[in-house]
């Protein structure tokens, strides 16, 4: 992909899409993670720079844009997904990104979030979960875990945790992924499958906020026991994880179970479920796993089709009301109806 | 059989009643429609429940249209009716009290049963009241009945047959003020085209209600009202809604900019984002969001990608939307948002009118957050305003509210229509190229206007960030230093405050100098006038002013209200363009304040006048 050119034949570089503003998120902040690879990334994707829109809502990852050399709209909180369907939907020929986080998309912006989701509008939206309210210095979110005791819950929260991916799958999103900060290639892998899947993609970014939800994703991301816990899927390939690549995932009578391709001599490769990313039933089953102790987290594309596209759509619906109707003539709508001439 | 004397009469108020699936919204619409073809001046105002069906015979459920015709200049819908249609006991309790003495009731009696009596309050049948029908011209016709038996070999439901009746009273008042059928024929056959038994039964209806006046010897006298002599030119009869949602379109087409709007539906202003929907072939982009917030944040997205962007809505919508225009006004994106006034607070009256939510557009925000408010001030007057707000907000890079109300919104009026050529200019430059040395300037603004350039995504060379966060001048950074936020909100002020820059001089109406100036703003501007005109006639130095602009106030304005002895402002609210005055002018204005869910009537402001002369 790096030899590809964006239209006025300039190579870019990640240089290209840092701004000179100083990032200001806390040091050891997993979001840094996500800026780098978001701009190593953007370079190769063959899209003039002009043409990136970057549009957050309020928290610490939606200062993101200020760190884009791109277009951007640092707006209200969780109100991103609105306005950058308006963006996209004035412009399509943009490619819109929403960065966001766990409060400002599943909390104030829940609304925005899952009707977006459904119409399909071809917009990227990245989704930093740390699980914490952040800028607002360490009250719960609607992904900390029930009984979370913070500032605001001194004997813990109450409510159970929203699990984004499902969420986004009940929401009949069309592209549902999940990464982690600390795993850069990964990101970037999902990123460009995110920029290429056409309609809305939704990309879960497990982020460590090192100040008030230190170590939120340790399970996950601690080389000792990362590789037990979470599943990496890979469309067409059997469900295999742990540090031995000798764990699967098998289906009994429709129940997922874990088998030991090392130790139970019952079972075989071909008893491994195959991951099918087109298979909403299986999408749903693995989004599951998220909060299950008995099961390996997912990373990697959960659920991604081809659904009709809102804007083409709308541009079907213009196209087709010119060729009935005859291109508006404005004047002719005025003096349409009654009328009559006083002299 | 006695002749029927014609009698001539300057002007007459009609007012249909009846319950809300009796479709008196649509008897009143061809009676203008008619009433507009023939060239009277006129001017309506529809009246209906919140329910979609409250329940039948109930006085929640009754419905109203009221038109106003004249042969001359006429301005508001009418204080009282001269003629009553009630179509049920509940029209009749509701709306007798406002019947001029001596008015003219025309009831369909087979309305007029036990159940309905009741339902309405009533323990007698008032039609058979002798001192009613002393005080009133009552004409009691048995519409019911004489509808089926006109439909009797008509191939439709009996049920379809009795919801003709409202055609028959419709005919009858076209035999009564002398007005042609065939529009109305017309229309029912395109409306029917699919139905013929229906379009067949409605026409039979219409032409029965006509005849009936011309052959029964009930009525003594028919009316005539003169054409009026509005100015020459080509006419339609409009309403403000639709007048909003061209203006809007007029706007894109001069501009060339491609129309978004972006909305959720809201009673009274649905109608706007209903006929916008339907201009897919001009390229217009309607967006239903899934809530008031969303509407005007897709619009905010949309300007910022280079859209004329508007969205319209009702009060509670525009609290919705109230930090959504914070935004536009800290990034200083052109946009449009139109609020269709209804009876507040909360949910409050969304069916009727009222001027309540003018301090929330003019200051119902978190910091200092001005932005410029156009009030119209008739319904076809809808138009311009909309297309004023937007060369504003693309001139000034700013939000604009265009304050229209419920009556407005439905009122309709005779509209010359205006030729695309005389609109004035709206000139759209997007920032292409660098404005500082080897840099884009976001925030380096024009030095007349105050605006800041436009450069939308897509544009090589010209990427930058807005936000909702303070801005640092010129550079568009993100800045929080004391200094740097006393500037902006300085420049923020003044860049809207020019604006005034614009309007044409306050025309007054009346002499620069008297007794008493009459102040109105938005739709008040027709009792307003209605009022200044017959103190006039009484030898009164009442004189008008009128505001289309209510933020910024016109310039000229402190120097007027200094000329005359009282100033008074009528407003359906209760104060708030009072105290905007006082505030800025620091006179002692007098107020008339009521809050009927309806026009304020001239005879209330000419008695308060009176008052306040100690006449």
């Amino acid at each position: 992909m790096a030899d590809i050119k964006n239209n006025n034949s300039i190579e870019l570089s990640r240089m290209d899409f840092v701004t000179d503003q100083t990032v200001k998120w806390c040091p050891g902040c997993g979001d840094y993670s996500i800026l780098k690879q978001t701009q190593r990334v953007l370079p190769d994707l063959g899209i003039p720079r002009e043409n990136f829109l970057f549009i957050s809502g309020i928290g610490c990852s939606s200062r993101f844009p200020y760190y884009m050399n791109t277009y951007g709209f640092h707006t209200i909180h969780g109100r991103a997904a609105a306005i950058a369907s308006g963006a996209k939907l004035a412009n399509p020929e943009l490619s819109v990104w929403v960065i966001t986080g766990d409060g400002d998309a599943l909390s104030i912006g829940g609304n925005h979030t899952i009707h977006l989701l459904r119409r399909n509008i071809d917009i990227n939206i990245l989704l930093f979960n740390n699980r914490i309210y952040g800028l607002t210095k360490g009250q719960y979110s609607p992904t900390s875990e029930l009984g979370k005791v913070t500032k605001s819950t001194p004997m813990g929260s109450l409510d159970r945790p929203f699990n984004p991916t499902s969420l986004a799958l009940g929401s009949q999103a069309s592209f549902v992924a999940r990464t982690i900060d600390r795993k850069p290639k990964h990101i970037q892998s999902i990123l460009k499958s995110a920029h290429a899947h056409k309609g809305t993609s939704f990309v879960e970014i497990y982020q460590n906020c090192n100040i008030f939800n230190d170590g939120a994703y340790e399970n996950l991301t601690n080389k000792k026991v990362a590789l037990d816990n979470t599943i990496e899927l890979k469309h067409g390939q059997p469900m295999i994880f742990g540090k031995d690549h000798n764990l699967g995932i098998h289906l009994d009578c429709n129940v997922p179970k874990i088998i030991d391709l090392d130790n139970d001599k019952n079972v075989s490769i071909d008893d491994v479920l195959v991951h099918d990313e087109k298979d909403i039933v299986r999408a749903s089953m693995l989004s599951s796993f998220t909060y299950d102790d008995d099961f390996p987290t997912p990373i990697g594309i959960i659920y991604a089709v081809d659904e009709p596209i809102y804007e083409n759509l709308l541009q079907d619906q213009i196209d087709l009301a010119i060729e009935k109707q005859g291109k508006g003539d404005f004047e002719a709508l005025l003096n349409s109806g009654n009328t009559w001439e006083v002299k | 059989m006695p002749k029927i004397k014609i009698k001539h009469v300057d002007h007459v108020v009609i007012r249909f009643a009846g319950d809300s699936g009796d479709g008196m919204q649509l008897t009143g619409s061809r009676f203008t429609e008619s009433t507009a073809i023939f060239g009277n001046d006129l001017s309506t105002l529809p009246d209906y429940p919140a329910e979609i069906r409250a329940p039948a015979g109930s006085l929640a459920g009754v419905s109203v249209f009221q038109l106003h015709f004249s042969s001359e200049d006429i301005h508001t819908p009418g204080d009282q009716p001269d003629v009553l249609v009630a179509m049920n006991p509940a029209a009749l309790k509701g709306h007798l009290e406002d019947l001029e003495p001596h008015g003219i009731i025309i009831a369909n009696k087979n309305a007029f049963n036990n159940k309905n009596l009741k339902l309405a309050g009533y323990d007698a049948n008032p039609l058979e009241d002798g001192l009613l029908a002393s005080q009133y011209e009552i004409h009691a016709i048995n519409m019911t009945e004489l509808v089926t038996k006109v439909c009797e070999n008509i191939d439709i439901s009996s049920k379809d047959a009795e919801r003709t009746k409202n055609m028959f009273a419709l005919g009858l008042l076209f035999w009564m003020y002398n007005r042609n059928t065939d529009t109305t024929i017309n229309w029912l056959q395109k409306k029917f085209k699919n139905k013929p038994a229906i379009a067949e039964a409605n026409v039979r209806a219409l032409n029965a209600g006509y005849y009936y006046g011309d052959t029964t010897e009930m009525f003594t006298a028919r009316y005539a009202v003169q054409k009026a002599t509005l100015p020459p030119g080509k006419y339609r009869n409009i309403n403000g809604n639709y007048a909003t949602s061209l203006g809007l379109l007029a706007a894109a087409e001069k501009s060339g900019l491609p129309l978004f709007f972006g909305g959720y539906p809201i009673t009274p202003a649905s109608e706007i984002l209903h006929s916008l929907a339907s201009y897919r072939n001009f390229g217009v982009k309607t967006f239903q969001a899934e809530d008031e917030i969303a509407g005007i944040s897709a619009a905010i997205g949309a300007s910022f990608t280079g859209n004329l962007a508007c969205t319209a809505t009702s009060g509670p919508g525009m609290a919705l939307k109230t930090e959504a225009l914070g935004l536009a006004i800290m990034a200083e994106l052109p946009l449009v948002i139109v609020n269709v006034q209804r009876g507040g607070p909360s949910t409050g009256l969304p069916t009727k009118t009222e001027q309540s939510d003018l301090f929330q557009a003019v200051m119902g925000r978190n910091g200092d957050a001005p932005m410029p408010v156009i009030a119209p001030s008739t319904p076809g007057d809808c138009f311009y305003a909309a297309y004023e707000a937007c060369q504003i907000a693309v001139k000034y890079m700013t939000p604009v509210i265009v304050l229209s109300d419920g009556y407005l919104a439905n009122g309709s009026e005779p509209w010359p229509i205006p030729k695309m050529e005389d609109m004035p200019d709206i000139e759209v430059n997007f920032a292409t190229d660098y404005n500082g040395k080897d840099q884009y300037l976001p925030y380096k603004r024009d030095k007349q206007t105050l605006a800041r350039p436009w450069a939308i995504p897509g544009t090589p060379k010209l990427e930058h960030r807005l936000g909702g966060l303070e801005k640092e001048d010129i550079t568009g950074n993100v800045n929080y230093e004391s200094d740097n936020h006393h500037a902006m909100t300085t420049l923020r002020a003044q860049k809207i405050a020019n604006v005034a820059n614009d309007y044409p001089p306050t025309k007054v109406y009346g002499k620069k100098k008297g007794d008493m100036l009459i102040l109105t703003w938005g739709s008040t501007f027709g009792p307003g006038r209605v009022a200044t005109k017959r103190l006039n006639k009484e030898n009164l130095n009442v004189n008008h002013v009128h505001l289309r602009y209510v933020n910024p106030l016109p310039i000229d304005l402190g120097g007027i209200l200094k000329e005359y002895k009282y100033v008074l402002i009528p407003e359906i609210n209760f104060g708030q363009m009072l105290t905007i005055i006082r505030g800025q002018y620091a006179i002692d204005a007098h107020g008339l304040n009521v809050v009927r869910g309806r026009p304020i009537r001239a005879s209330l402001i000419v008695d308060r006048v009176k008052k306040i002369l100690g006449i």
